[in-house]
């Protein structure tokens, strides 16, 4: 399953909270999936999808969805250790690792090689820790949701993308009617 | 330990409505992040490098607190993009209070590198700037936290080695 059918089944789930979306291909596909005021899009910034999401998780009691990617966790690796030092229970990680680039033509990233993003999670100080297949993404974080507790997840896609237009939306727009849906 | 011009840089920050501050630590800033451990009113989250506390203000900022960020000049370079493509982009006001390593009284030479780079740095990316240099400059502070929320832009404090030595 690439990202794009992941995000689609992901719909329903993610209609309903607050989502900070990682740059690139995973905004663009999710835009076109399902363009929603309480989606934040990340139109530049690569690394700082999860950085964003625990700082507004601090803000907010709201529930927070980051949808983030393999390579750009690889570039920001540290928010890792920021985050499991700094737990916040309306967090959930979503790292859609599909082992590749996939903004940039699919090139490899180390997760497809040695590298365990969960296990770095883990040494990181993350208690809550799960790699999965995509199909079972889903209902995985479904519980996520609906338990009290901050929860990486690290979702195992295969590589590869869909065809989506570039957001063309202004960036102070989707930032002030993302941030009325966090006040309403 | 913290001196009086810690307490009152934090007291601006907090009559400002500052409320939540992520940091790298300096040596020169050491004594404010003593007194952010004390002050319940704001939110300190040390970050593990200065974009990533970027991103952390922009997500808090969006959450409706208001963000600072306490780094090194040094740092500059790694914070370019996050600048140019999340903060300016998006427009989030965030001031920067930054130690200004590498000016007279500086002790390790390295410093002085990217002191050169510094204000060339913040002016190409069109950042407003304020240079204190002495101890007194520093009650120009609340002006510029007001005038960062007003513009909704980033807004650059560099304090030097002279303006810390000079407090008390
Ligand atoms: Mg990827």
């Amino acid at each position: 399953m690439i990202r794009y059918d992941l995000l689609k089944e992901l719909k329903p789930i993610l209609s309903d909270h607050l989502v900070v979306c990682n740059i690139g291909a995973p905004s663009q596909e999710l835009h076109e999936i399902d363009d929603q005021p309480s989606n934040f899009y990340m139109l530049g910034t690569m690394g700082l999808a999860s950085s964003i999401g625990l700082g507004l998780s601090i803000a907010t009691e709201k529930k927070v969805v980051v949808i983030d990617g393999d390579g750009s966790v690889l570039t920001n690796m540290g928010s890792l250790a920021t985050i499991g030092n700094n737990p916040q229970p309306n967090l959930v990680v979503l790292i859609v690792d599909n082992g590749s680039y996939g903004s940039t033509g699919d090139q490899p990233t180390y997760t497809g090689g040695r590298t365990s993003l969960a296990g770095v999670a883990e040494a990181c100080g993350c208690d809550t820790v799960i790699e999965c297949p995509a199909d079972q993404t889903p209902d995985i974080l479904r519980n996520a949701l609906a338990a009290d507790r901050m929860t990486v997840i690290i979702s195992r896609c295969d590589s590869g993308n869909r065809k989506c237009p570039v957001i063309s939306m202004n960036p102070i727009s989707i930032r002030e009617r993302f941030m009325a849906e966090v006040a309403r | 330990m913290a001196r009086e011009i810690d307490r009152q840089i934090i007291r601006d920050l907090r009559e400002n409505g500052v409320n939540f501050v992520t940091t790298v630590p300096c040596k020169q800033l050491a004594g404010l992040i003593e007194v952010l451990g004390d002050t319940d009113t704001i939110r300190h989250v040390p970050c593990t490098r200065e974009d990533e506390g970027m991103g952390l203000c922009a997500g808090a900022y969006m959450g409706g607190m208001r963000p600072l960020i306490m780094m090194q000049n040094t740092a500059l370079g790694v914070t370019l993009n996050a600048l140019a493509t999340l903060i300016q982009y998006y427009q989030i006001p965030l001031p920067m209070l930054i130690s200004y390593r590498g000016e007279v009284g500086e002790p390790v030479a390295c410093q002085v590198e990217m002191a050169l780079h510094t204000k060339a740095l913040l002016a190409q990316l069109h950042i407003p700037t304020y240079h204190f240099h002495n101890v007194a400059q520093a009650d120009e502070l609340p002006g510029i936290l007001d005038h960062c929320q007003m513009c909704r832009k980033p807004v650059a404090v560099l304090t030097d080695a002279s303006f810390w030595g000079s407090a008390t």
